[in-house]
């Protein structure tokens, strides 16, 4: 087109105008900054301590002790014993038990084998090199000077081990066939899980979406019953329904339901309503007119199906594929309870840290776990940012026809699938008011008294709805405030967008990993946060952190709807940006505030995997409980406390939904024209 | 192209202004003085810079280069909340959960002003805006053009020196259109505030605007009142944006002469060396038509320039309410047509119909010459 030729295309040197910063636009950076802090605190620093803790090995360099043997008189007549030297001539120690944890300690005696802590003789120690480490008794010794000691104390000298910093740890996992047998059991196990729900949810959200079947809102209502339980529970149903002593044991023809054949039937039960959503969504949202166009060209149904249908949902299967892998693979409470000596990675984590206090085997195994969960995790972000704006303005939703023969079909199999999660809540129902399964099959509560049991009593019921709430408070109030810096602050690019990929790391990250993270990072005595650890606070911290992702993403969303120019238009008022913020942002989207709290609370209810490492004696919580009561065998009683967390979490989307409503009806009267 | 309008001091300067999006330049060396009270339009087709430029001003997006002056004061590098101006949105951006009362309100509050006087002053506002009894209603329960009245109201609410209007009228329909521009001129010397709109919508800018300054990737094409840019356009850009015209491939004759294939006529006082190639252009409406006995004088109206007549045939006629919009053929355009817009007056008065020879004439000084490289660029 046209440009005079007066005037010149190329922008003049010098300097380019720099903003003068608003209060508003301070106020703003400052509480992203906060959040930001907040996201480095609780993710990333926990994260680099938990990797730079599975890069770390420690090992008893015999080489950098000394000791001096006296004669009976006490008199050294001067010669110089190395440790290692000794250690060859003996055969006290072989190599693998000088490679040790951080805590590890060595006793000396064992280098003289005629030691006797009665004899007269004395015994000099010490380091060839500074910052080598001994304990005589708690005392720790780091200098090179000798210290002489008599036989008795001698035998309470302790060597410490070398930390130094190096792949050993990673070479030992993979020379050892038990731990990286369960990456193959891992990747079985969630390949299996996320074909059969994607299979069964794909049919089942087509059933509601494109039939005329009846009770579509009843089954919407069963197929998002489980997000509600632990995904534990239904290892406790599979256990009274197939277990040694199983009402149905028969129907597997031999096979033990303790291992992948009860870790996949629990996966489907509680990955099904994530697949479902998602599948639902994708498939809720196709074009009526593609439908027309396919039937106007006599295509069958048949090819309908696979050229209009399954190419519109293609981002929703793949989405939800990889969305259920992932919480398969990072999932711990059902292969703890039903996975019997079948080993996975997230119970190897649990199984290093807390069975055999090996915290830097745990580093090793939670890194090789987040590799496929972020893995599955970039793929699934790589396939939502393309399903943007598949559908257009013009759209027609697609409304479905009655046809008596489908819909029955799909009747029977919707009917199918909800007797099967219906069923699995059931049993586990049933089993906490049998008495004594099977040999007293009366009704009682004597199940419900917790107090009597392992794992915190009633107190962890009441703590846990403790850590709900306080998660939905402070996770909504953190998540929805960072949310709106994050999308309405104006300049100070790198900052926001540095932002967003923090507050979508979490989603990658699995619980187990997290926790164990935590550990390491808060109870670090040298950690001004240390104090953290052990209260209700760091369990608080933990679940807001864990459950980031999804509300941050629901809040922009949210924000995403607003006008852009809501900001512009009270900064020429001359309105301060957080009055805007009280008076209109929140108000209007509040119903995105409640859902986010909603689920905020619900996944606090029901997470194990994370707080599992965090919880102290004082902070015990019922989804613990229901792991620790099941572990000691009181499976009636870990099946009562896990239906009382449904009955909870069920109470309060119930609650949700009628504060949703009075909410919606006094402060949003707007929206009704 | 800086124009300063010698009835008054300028209000509002912006300076050399360059912004750039990465190596994509938006706006490239733009000068322009606005006075007091004056209500001018950004005009020009999407992506030319207008909104770029409007949100410069008002300091939401900052420019790279250059300065911003407004009432004397230098304003650069001022967030918006530290400079004076009230801006209305394409979309309103009304607050949907506050009533109209509370949207008109929100920037009278924290003023130092009292309730009462808020009160007062947004009843007033209403008034102004022809919406008494709409203040306890919420947005979405008026329609498109109360929800911009409502809008207009906000901006205005706390005497700004600078009304900004971004596109105001375009999510309106047509006929709304039309009334609400005709309210908010009216509102507009009214209040005698200074008011920059952009608009994409050239009829809007004509009707609406004291000064037109018309915009063209990121360079100002022209300034000046509708009639100027109407009947001056000084680029081929600006002739063909504002209005209809017809272009016709011609070479420059000697001064005030050009010619279209073998004929030479007379246009408007022109630079190009001779020989230049050019290209000629009138609008159609300027075409003057005489009946097929035109040579004959004295039987129809004269001709004024017998050089600029010449026989053409109706080729094709269409009805446009009005007036008939006529293609017209001739030998010396070649395959070119020649659009003509005739009154229905005339064309009773020549009986035309299809196919019908008749003379027409292109007055001198209404058939302009402008490069040929420009269109071509």
């Amino acid at each position: 087109m046209t440009v005079p030729l007066t005037h010149t295309s190329r922008m003049p040197a010098g300097p380019v105008v720099k903003g003068k910063l608003s209060r508003d636009d301070l106020i703003m950076r400052g509480g992203m900054m906060v959040i930001a802090l907040y996201l480095v605190v609780t993710l990333a620093l926990p994260l680099y301590a938990m990797l730079s803790k599975s890069f770390s090995t420690y090992r008893f360099e015999l080489a950098n002790y000394e000791f001096q043997v006296s004669d009976e008189s006490g008199e050294f007549e001067g010669t110089i014993l190395r440790a290692s030297d000794l250690n060859a001539s003996t055969g006290a120690y072989t190599a693998t038990e000088l490679s040790a944890g951080s805590d590890g300690r060595l006793g000396v005696t064992n280098f003289f084998p005629e030691f006797s802590f009665r004899s007269p003789v004395k015994y000099q120690i010490r380091n060839t090199v500074e910052d080598g480490r001994f304990l005589v008794g708690s005392t720790l010794h780091d200098g090179t000077e000798w210290v002489t000691l008599d036989s008795n104390t001698f035998r309470r000298v302790q060597l410490r081990p070398t930390k130094s910093t190096g792949v050993d740890n990673f070479v030992n996992y993979f020379s050892t066939p038990a731990l990286f047998n369960s990456i193959k059991n891992s990747l079985w196990i969630s390949v299996v899980s996320t074909i059969v729900t994607v299979t069964l949810a794909f049919w089942f959200a087509y059933a509601l979406n494109r039939s005329c079947m009846r009770f579509k809102g009843l089954f919407r209502l069963i197929a998002m019953a489980p997000i509600l339980v632990p995904s534990l529970l239904p290892g406790i149903a599979l256990v009274y329904l197939f277990g040694n002593q199983g009402m149905l044991k028969e129907l597997l023809f031999g096979a033990s339901i303790y291992g992948p054949i009860g870790i996949v039937i629990g996966s489907i039960f509680f990955t099904f309503p994530h697949a479902f959503l998602i599948i639902s969504t994708a498939l809720a949202i196709s074009d009526a007119r593609l439908y027309e166009a396919a039937t106007s060209l006599r295509a069958t149904p048949w090819r309908t199906f696979w050229t209009v249908t399954i190419p519109g949902a293609r981002y929703g299967l793949i989405s939800a594929a990889f969305v259920v892998f992932n919480l398969v693979i990072t999932d711990f409470g059902l292969p703890k309870v039903i996975g019997g000596q079948f080993n996975v990675l997230a119970v190897d984590i649990y199984k290093q840290v807390i069975g055999q206090q090996n915290f830097e085997m745990g580093a090793v195994v939670s890194v090789v776990l987040v590799v496929p969960a972020i893995f599955a995790f970039a793929i699934d972000r790589l396939v939502q940012s393309k399903q943007v704006a598949q559908l257009s303005a013009r759209s027609v939703p697609y409304q479905p026809n009655p046809n008596p023969r489908t819909d029955r079909i799909f009747l029977i199999y919707c009917s199918l699938i909800g007797l099967f999660i219906v069923g699995l809540l059931a049993v586990c129902q049933f089993a906490a008011l049998i008495k004594f399964w099977p040999y007293d099959l009366s009704l009682s509560l004597s199940n419900y008294q917790f107090d009597k049991m392992d794992g915190g009593g009633w107190g962890s019921y009441f703590n846990s709805i403790k850590l709900g709430l306080l998660t939905a408070v402070a996770g909504t109030s953190i998540v929805f405030f960072g949310a709106y810096l994050v999308e309405k602050s104006n300049g100070f690019k790198m900052g926001r967008s540095l932002f967003q990929m923090f507050a979508m790391l979490p989603m990658a990250i699995p619980g187990m990993v997290l926790g164990l993270a935590y550990i390491f990072f808060f109870n670090n005595p040298n950690n001004p946060l240390n104090p953290l650890y052990g209260t209700m606070a760091i369990l608080v911290i933990c679940s807001v952190t864990h459950f980031y992702t999804v509300s941050h993403l629901t809040a922009v969303t949210a924000l995403k709807q607003m006008d852009r120019e809501f900001e512009s238009v009270s900064a020429s008022l001359k309105q301060p940006t957080m009055k805007l913020f009280s008076r209109v942002t929140v108000p209007v989207c509040l119903p995105s505030v409640l859902d986010i709290s909603i689920y905020l609370f619900v996944n606090a209810m029901t997470t194990v995997s994370a707080v599992v490492f965090l919880y102290s004696p004082k902070t015990t919580l019922a989804s613990i409980a229901v792991l620790n009561m099941d572990d000691a065998g009181d499976i009636a009683p870990a099946a009562a406390m896990g239906m009382m967390i449904f009955y909870t979490n069920a109470a309060a989307r119930l609650l949700h939904l009628l504060a949703s409503k009075g909410v919606l009806q006094r402060t949003q009267a707007w929206r009704n024209r | 192209m800086t124009q300063t309008n010698p009835s008054g001091e300028p209000y509002l300067s912006i300076e050399n202004l360059w912004k750039a999006f990465g190596t994509f330049l938006a706006l490239k060396d733009i000068s322009l003085e606005i006075i007091e009270g004056e209500f001018v339009c950004f005009l020009g087709p999407s992506g030319c810079g207008k909104t770029t430029l409007l949100r410069a001003i008002a300091g939401l997006d900052l420019q790279t280069k250059g300065r911003v002056l407004q009432d004397g004061k230098d304003v650069s590098n001022l967030p918006p909340s530290e400079r004076d101006f009230g801006i209305v949105f394409q979309s309103y951006a009304l607050f949907p959960n506050l009533t109209i009362e509370k949207n008109i309100a929100f920037g009278l509050e924290n003023t130092g002003r009292k309730k009462p006087e808020i009160a007062a002053r947004v009843n007033e506002l209403l008034q102004l805006v022809g919406l008494p009894e709409q203040g306890k209603k919420y947005p979405a329960q008026l329609s498109g053009g109360q929800q911009q009245r409502i809008a207009l109201a906000r901006a205005i609410a706390t005497n700004p020196g600078l009304l900004l209007l971004d596109e105001p009228l375009s999510a309106l329909d047509a006929k709304v259109r039309v009334h609400l521009r005709h309210e908010i001129k009216e509102l507009q010397r009214k209040l005698g505030v200074t008011t920059v709109m952009v608009t994409h919508d050239q009829e809007e800018a004509l009707s609406m605007a004291d000064r037109i300054v018309v915009m063209n990737q990121g360079v100002i094409e022209q300034v000046g009142t509708p009639t100027e840019i109407y009947r001056d356009p000084t680029t081929l850009f600006v002739a063909d944006f504002i209005g209809e015209m017809n272009q016709i491939n011609a070479v420059a004759g000697t001064s005030g002469r050009i010619k279209i294939g073998e004929a030479e006529m007379i246009s408007r006082p022109h630079n190009f060396a001779a020989g230049t190639p050019i290209i000629a252009a009138i609008r159609p409406e300027d075409v003057i038509p005489h009946g097929d006995d035109a040579l004959s004088p004295g039987l129809t109206d004269e001709i004024s320039t017998q050089e600029n007549a010449f026989e053409v045939t109706v080729d094709e006629m269409e009805f446009l309410g009005s007036f008939w919009r006529c293609r017209l053929a001739s030998k010396r355009f070649g395959d070119t047509e020649l659009i003509a817009d005739f009154s229905i007056n005339a064309v009773r008065r020549l009986e035309l119909g299809e196919g019908k020879q008749m003379m027409i004439e292109l007055p001198d000084d209404r058939l302009m010459a402008f490069d040929r490289n420009e269109a071509t660029q």
